[in-house]
């Protein structure tokens, strides 16, 4: 019998913890399938940030590192220039990278950090219960914006891959979106590019990944990606905003 | 070998990277300067990192990634960028990391100063972070001593697999002294070094069909599970105890009439107002703990001799070791304190005038 689809390799054997409909299964085997399509599953390493991926130590069948909140650029950091000869991405959501570790993101991806940040925006804390990001859109309801966010009193979400884009150092900056067939399979081009850019010692790399919280938005699986589709694309634009490998400057 | 002369904060930067030190990860802050300077200017001569972080918070989750890559690896500080290391030093003891953090104390509390304090004592021996673990903490109280420790901080700290800190101060930072230092780490046992961590740090599967998957990691979910983690810390604890306690006894012994505690900068201040009483004819002996934690609380228990009519402790706070002595009296004779704050060091003489009081 011909396998035409199996687990990664670069996968352990653990059952996700996800909420069904979450699309965090989907980006984890994105990163997995494209480590193994480089070979890398044997020198790869990972960091898992705090939030709903913060297991995501036990799924990838690499050494992992589980970091405090926001640190994993700190801790990745550390590990690449620990041990040149590894290669190094970090795993994390918009809470954990937008908020509590904006210093992290900013300066690893201003030094260049030779490491692969991969970055799951869904506008929310999911783990926690559903309150508001610095990706939560205005006017978005969540538990701690049950009126609403009010951008007049707690700003507008913050788009991280243009704000990282306006630094010189990072090499791939991208934004993709898991929200179809068609998207994920652009957004695996992505991440396949962010690896294969790592496995070069190109510098730094990052893939901003536009997903869904049903649990938290109250909206079913299939209807959360809908309301993504109107909702957030129109204000996280999906498209590549850096790619040195490509000329896009 | 012959000694240098060198302030405290380069001379353990030196002995770090002698002692096979090849990542240092931290921030700018007074009176540690000439560490984090040092370790820019040397280590690109070593073949090692220098890495100027953007924060305290971020040097010290830094050193986080590069201990559990199996790594030697150093953070310095003074007081208020400790504090903010301290959720890293949890983290690093929960997932049980080998590394070397230096705090060289100034004034506090908030920014407070940049003269030599030792308030950081609470903070350094009695957790300082979140959940229960404990640092090991030695206090040097000489530049050749602090340059010693580094050596055997990163040995303790590989040994145990925990974190090490050296608690010195802006005294031992900036003051220059003559200092000898061990000849450095060879290739041979840097590449021993660099093996001793392979069966748990993060490195690559080059073991064919035997692959390995190591998590660095201090969340345990399930209650049980990281109540059995935190039990097993503390057995390793009780070992570091049994095993690692230092002390240094000065003069003691069964005339004396007065036994000093103090520990660091003020211990070598307590000696000198000891010498000058010990030529008036006054027995006074001092115990100094060369581990804070673990504290000695035997040694100073057992350095109480028959005719100690009180024990004397002298620190730059308001009284913070104060209460390791009092559990190592238990009430048995009267336990005094003074001590000055605000970066202010005292003098021998202010010393030897409240030793000299209690013979009245």
């Amino acid at each position: 019998m011909e396998i035409i689809a199996k687990r990664p390799e670069s996968l352990t054997k653990t059952p996700f913890t996800y909420c069904p409909g979450c699309l965090h299964g989907v980006a984890h085997r994105l990163v997995a399938e494209a480590i193994e399509e480089f070979g890398l599953t044997n020198h790869m390493t990972g960091v898992a940030p705090v939030g709903c991926s913060v297991f995501a130590y036990k799924f990838f069948n690499f050494d992992m590192a589980q970091a405090a909140h926001g640190r994993a650029p700190a801790v990745a950091t550390g590990m690449k220039r620990a041990r040149p000869d590894m290669h190094v991405f970090t795993y994390q959501g918009d809470g954990d990278l937008a908020a509590i570790g904006t210093a992290e993101i900013v300066h690893a991806a201003n030094r260049g950090e030779h490491i692969s940040v991969f970055f799951v925006n869904n506008a929310i804390y999911g783990m926690t219960g559903g309150q508001m990001a610095p990706t939560t859109l205005p006017n978005m309801k969540t538990t701690t914006s049950p009126y609403g966010r009010n951008t007049d009193d707690i700003g507008h979400p913050i788009r991280v891959s243009e704000l990282l884009a306006t630094l010189v150092a990072p090499y791939y900056i991208e934004r993709v979106s898991l929200l179809s067939p068609a998207d994920i399979l652009k957004a695996k081009k992505a991440v396949s590019k962010a690896i294969q850019y790592n496995k070069e010692g190109r510098g730094f790399t990052f893939v901003e990944l536009i997903s869904t919280c049903p649990t938290n938005w109250g909206i079913d699986p299939i209807k959360s990606r809908d309301w993504a589709k109107e909702n957030m694309l129109p204000f996280f634009k999906v498209g590549c905003l850096r790619d040195k490998g490509e000329g896009v400057e | 070998m012959s000694k240098i002369l060198m302030k405290g904060n380069e001379a353990v930067a030196e002995a770090a990277i002698r002692s096979g030190c090849r990542l240092y990860f931290a921030y700018p802050i007074t009176p540690q300067s000439e560490l984090i300077e040092y370790m820019a200017k040397m280590m690109p001569k070593v073949g090692g990192c220098f890495l100027q972080a953007e924060s305290e918070v971020s040097a010290i989750n830094m050193v986080y990634g590069a201990a559990g890559s199996g790594k030697r690896v150093m953070t310095s500080s003074s007081s208020p960028g400790i504090s903010l290391k301290m959720e890293g030093i949890s983290y690093l003891a929960g997932a049980e990391l080998p590394c070397v953090v230096v705090n060289v104390q100034r004034g506090g509390p908030g920014l407070g100063d940049i003269q030599p304090a030792q308030g950081d004592y609470f903070q350094a021996t009695k957790g300082g972070g979140h959940g229960d673990y404990r640092t090991i903490v030695l206090a040097p109280n000489s530049v050749q001593e602090f340059a010693d420790m580094a050596s055997e901080a990163f040995d303790l700290a590989d040994k145990y697999r925990t974190p090490v800190m050296i608690l010195a101060d802006g005294m031992l930072g900036q003051m220059m002294e003559p200092v000898e230092f061990k000849t450095p780490k060879t290739p041979e046992e840097m590449e021993e070094l660099d093996k001793q961590h392979n069966s748990w740090c993060i490195c690559p599967n080059e073991d064919g069909d035997k692959k390995h998957h190591h998590e660095i990691n201090s969340l345990e979910i399930d209650p049980y599970v990281l109540e059995k983690h935190v039990n097993d810390l503390y057995a390793k604890y009780a070992v570091i105890e049994d095993k690692e306690t230092r002390y240094e006894t000065y003069n003691v012994s069964d005339d004396n009439e007065i036994l000093c505690v103090a520990w660091g900068t003020s211990s070598r201040i307590v000696k000198s107002a000891i010498n000058e009483l010990k030529a008036e004819g006054k027995s006074i002996g001092l115990i100094r703990p060369i581990t804070v934690w673990p504290y000695p609380t035997e040694a100073v228990k057992k350095a109480i001799g028959k005719k100690v009519k009180k024990v004397y402790v002298f620190e730059l706070n308001t009284g913070q070791m104060l209460d390791d002595v009092k559990i190592a009296v238990e009430g048995k004779v009267p336990v005094d304190f003074w001590g000055k704050v605000g970066g202010i060091v005292f003098t021998p003489a202010e010393i030897k005038a409240k030793l000299e009081a209690c013979f009245k």
